[in-house]
C-alpha cells in the first residue's frame, strides 16, 4: 500500500494533511495517535471509503480508481460490535469474508467452508461457531472481525483497533496470528491506540498528530521520542494543588509500610 | 370458502403477502430500517391518489412512485446528508400529505382511499392477482438468490465495500424490492398496515433463532401462517382482514416472546462450563447430605472431564467422599 501527499477533508475541515505511508509485503507499519488525530479516516480514505481530495493511493500495486481485486485485501472496520438487528452467528459473519471472491448464485465450497474453518480455529472461536455474535463479548466480536478479514487469505490486511476490548491472553494469540500473516508475506497495517504485546511484532510506527506524520520509524525510536513527550509535575506549591486534592499529598506511597 | 372464486383469489394474494413481506422486511430490520417499509407505504398514498386523478391503474401508479421514492430515500441516506430515520420521516409526510391532496382533487371519496388504506383483499380481481404474484415471484427470487450479498450489506456496509461489493446499487435494490412488496400487499393488508408484515414476524422469528438464515425462513413461514388464517379467520367472523392478519401475526409475537425467554434460559443452563479459567483448589463442603448422581434432581453441567452439579446457585463436584465448590 502507497499513499503520496494524501488529503482528506471531512464538511470542508482538513483531516489528513499531506501524509505519506507506505507498507511492503511482510510488513506490519501501526498507524498510533491520539482521539481525532485521523488514524482511521487515514486507512479509510487508503481504501476508498472517504473520498480524498487530493494525493495518490496504490493499492497492492493498482492506483485505487482502478483497483478491482478487492478478495485480496481483508479489512477490520473500527466497530463497537459484530452484531445488527437480526441475529447471525459467528459462522454466518465470518462467511461474508469470502464473499469477495464468490461471485453471484454461487454457493459455499469446499474451499471455502475449509477457509472459515481454519479462520475460526486461528482466532479461537472454533467452539462457538453456531453461536449468535450478540451473544459473544466485545472482544469475542472482535475476533470474530479478524477472523472475517482473514478468510479470503489477503495480501494486504487493514485492522482498525482490532485489540480494543481483547483480553490480554488473546491479545497475545491474535499478534502472534498477525505476525504469522506478515512472515507469509503479507502487508498488514494496523490502527491503534496502543500496542500492547503486539510491540515486539511492528516494523514501524506512524505516529499521527493532528492530521499530520509526526513520526516515521520503529517503536524504539518512537518510545524515546513520544514515550515521554510531557513532563509530570510534581505538586510544588499551593498554586499547583488540584482542587479537593489534600495538600501537600502525604509523602507515602500506598502500599509502603510506615 | 373455497368454492368462492373470490376467496381462492384471496388466499392466492395473501400467499403472495405473506411470502414476500417477512422476505424483504429481515433485511430492513437487519439494516435497523424496519419502519422503511410504513415510509413507502405513504408515499405509495400519493401513488394511488394520483392513479385516481389520472384514471390509470392505482396499482400501476403505486408501484412507479413508491419505487422512485424508496430509490430516493436510499440515495439520501447514502449520499450521508440526512440520517436513515430523518430521510424517511421527509418522505413519510410528504407522501400521507401529496395522497390526501391529491384524492381531494380527484373528488374520490374517503371510502375508496380506505380501500387502499387498510386494504380489501376481496375485491382482488384476475388482472391484479396475475401482477401481484408476477411482482411477488420477482422479489422472493431476487431476495433469496442474492441472500448473501444482501446479508453482507445490511450486516456491515464498510466491510461490503472493501469486499468489493457495489454497496449502493444493493441498497437501492432492497430499497426498490421493498416499495414493489409495499404495492403487492396493498391489496391484502393495506399501506398502513403493510410495514407490520415487513417486521412482526421477523421479530417473531427472531424470539427463537441463532441464525440468519433460519430467521429468515421463519419469519416467511410465520408470515404465511398468519396471512392464510387471517383471511379464513376474517371470513369466518366477518372481520376486516387486513386487520385480522395482523393481529394474528402480533399475537404469533406475544406467544413467542416468553418462549424464546425460556429456550434461551435453558441454553444457557445446559451450556458446559469453561475449563480454562478455573481457579483451583476451592472450598470443600464436608457435610454434605445429598448424594449427586444421574437423576439426583440437580441439573449435571459439562465442565472439562468431569460434571458439576448445580446446588443452590454454587456448583458441586463430587472428589474424595466430600463435594468441592467451584
Amino acid at each position: 500500500m502507497r499513499v503520496r501527499n494524501l488529503t482528506v477533508a471531512l464538511g470542508g475541515r482538513p483531516v489528513i494533511r499531506r501524509v505519506d505511508l507506505t507498507v511492503r509485503p511482510g510488513e506490519l507499519v501501526t498507524v498510533l495517535g491520539g482521539n481525532g488525530s485521523g488514524k482511521s479516516t487515514l486507512v479509510r480514505a487508503a481504501l476508498g471509503l472517504v473520498p480524498a481530495t487530493s494525493g495518490r493511493v496504490e493499492l497492492l500495486g493498482t492506483p485505487l480508481h482502478r483497483f478491482r481485486d478487492w478478495v485480496r485485501i481483508g479489512y477490520v472496520p473500527q466497530r463497537s460490535t459484530a452484531a445488527s438487528g437480526v441475529p447471525a452467528t459467528v459462522r454466518e459473519v465470518v462467511a461474508a469474508g469470502r464473499l469477495a471472491g464468490r461471485g453471484l448464485l454461487r454457493p459455499l465450497r469446499r474451499r471455502d467452508r475449509a477457509a472459515i474453518d481454519a479462520a475460526l480455529v486461528a482466532v479461537d472461536l472454533a467452539d462457538r461457531h453456531r453461536d449468535p455474535v450478540a451473544e459473544l463479548s466485545g472482544g469475542q466480536q472482535q475476533r470474530v472481525l479478524v477472523a472475517r478479514s482473514l478468510v479470503s487469505d489477503p495480501d494486504l490486511l487493514v485492522l482498525d483497533e482490532p485489540l480494543a476490548g481483547v483480553d490480554l491472553a488473546h491479545q497475545d494469540t491474535l499478534s502472534a496470528l498477525l505476525a504469522e500473516q506478515t512472515a507469509r508475506g503479507v502487508a498488514l497495517v494496523l490502527v491503534a491506540h496502543e500496542l500492547g504485546p503486539l510491540a515486539r511484532h511492528v516494523d514501524r510506527a506512524v505516529v499521527l498528530v493532528d492530521g499530520r506524520v509526526a513520526f516515521d520509524g520503529t517503536p524504539d525510536e518512537e518510545a524515546t521520542a513520544f514515550g515521554h513527550d510531557h513532563v509530570h509535575h510534581h505538586v510544588a506549591g499551593p498554586g499547583d494543588a488540584v482542587p479537593g486534592i489534600p495538600h501537600p499529598l502525604p509523602a507515602t506511597r500506598p502500599g509502603t509500610p510506615r | 370458502m373455497l368454492s368462492y372464486e373470490f376467496m381462492q383469489r384471496a388466499l392466492l394474494a395473501a400467499l403472495a403477502t405473506g411470502l414476500t413481506a417477512p422476505a424483504i422486511g429481515t433485511y430492513l430490520v437487519q439494516k435497523r430500517l424496519g419502519l422503511l417499509g410504513d415510509g413507502i407505504g405513504h408515499i405509495a398514498l400519493t401513488g394511488v391518489a394520483l392513479g385516481l386523478l389520472t384514471g390509470w391503474a392505482p396499482l400501476v401508479t403505486a408501484i412507479v412512485v413508491s419505487v422512485a421514492g424508496a430509490a430516493a430515500i436510499e440515495t439520501l441516506r447514502l449520499r450521508g446528508r440526512t440520517s436513515g430515520d430523518v430521510a424517511l420521516a421527509l418522505f413519510f409526510y410528504g407522501g400521507i400529505a401529496g395522497g390526501v391532496l391529491l384524492t381531494g382533487i380527484a373528488g374520490s371519496s374517503a371510502a375508496t382511499l380506505n380501500r387502499y388504506l387498510f386494504g380489501s383483499i376481496t375485491t382482488v380481481s384476475d388482472s391484479d392477482l396475475l401482477l401481484v404474484s408476477g411482482l411477488a415471484a420477482v422479489v422472493l427470487a431476487v431476495s433469496v438468490g442474492l441472500a448473501p450479498q444482501f446479508f453482507a450489506v445490511c450486516q456491515d456496509e464498510e466491510h461490503a465495500r472493501v469486499s468489493g461489493l457495489p454497496v449502493a446499487v444493493y441498497s437501492v435494490l432492497i430499497a426498490v424490492l421493498a416499495a414493489i412488496t409495499v404495492t403487492v400487499a396493498m391489496r391484502t393488508v393495506g399501506l398502513l398496515l403493510v410495514s407490520a408484515l415487513m417486521v412482526v414476524p421477523v421479530a417473531t422469528a427472531q424470539q427463537v433463532t441463532r441464525s440468519f438464515r433460519a430467521t429468515l425462513s421463519l419469519a416467511m413461514a410465520l408470515g404465511v401462517l398468519a396471512s392464510l388464517s387471517g383471511v379464513w379467520a376474517s371470513f369466518q367472523a366477518d372481520t376486516a382482514p387486513g386487520p385480522t392478519i395482523v393481529l394474528l401475526a402480533l399475537a404469533g409475537f406475544a406467544v413467542a416472546a416468553p418462549l424464546g425467554g425460556m429456550l434461551r434460559r435453558h441454553r444457557r443452563v445446559r451450556a458446559p462450563f469453561d475449563d480454562s479459567g478455573t481457579v483451583e483448589p476451592h472450598e470443600h463442603e464436608v457435610d454434605h447430605p445429598h448424594q449427586h448422581g444421574p437423576g439426583c434432581g440437580h441439573r449435571a453441567v459439562v465442565h472439562g472431564d468431569h460434571v458439576d452439579y448445580v446446588h443452590d446457585g454454587h456448583r458441586h463436584v463430587p472428589h474424595e467422599g466430600h463435594y468441592d465448590e467451584h
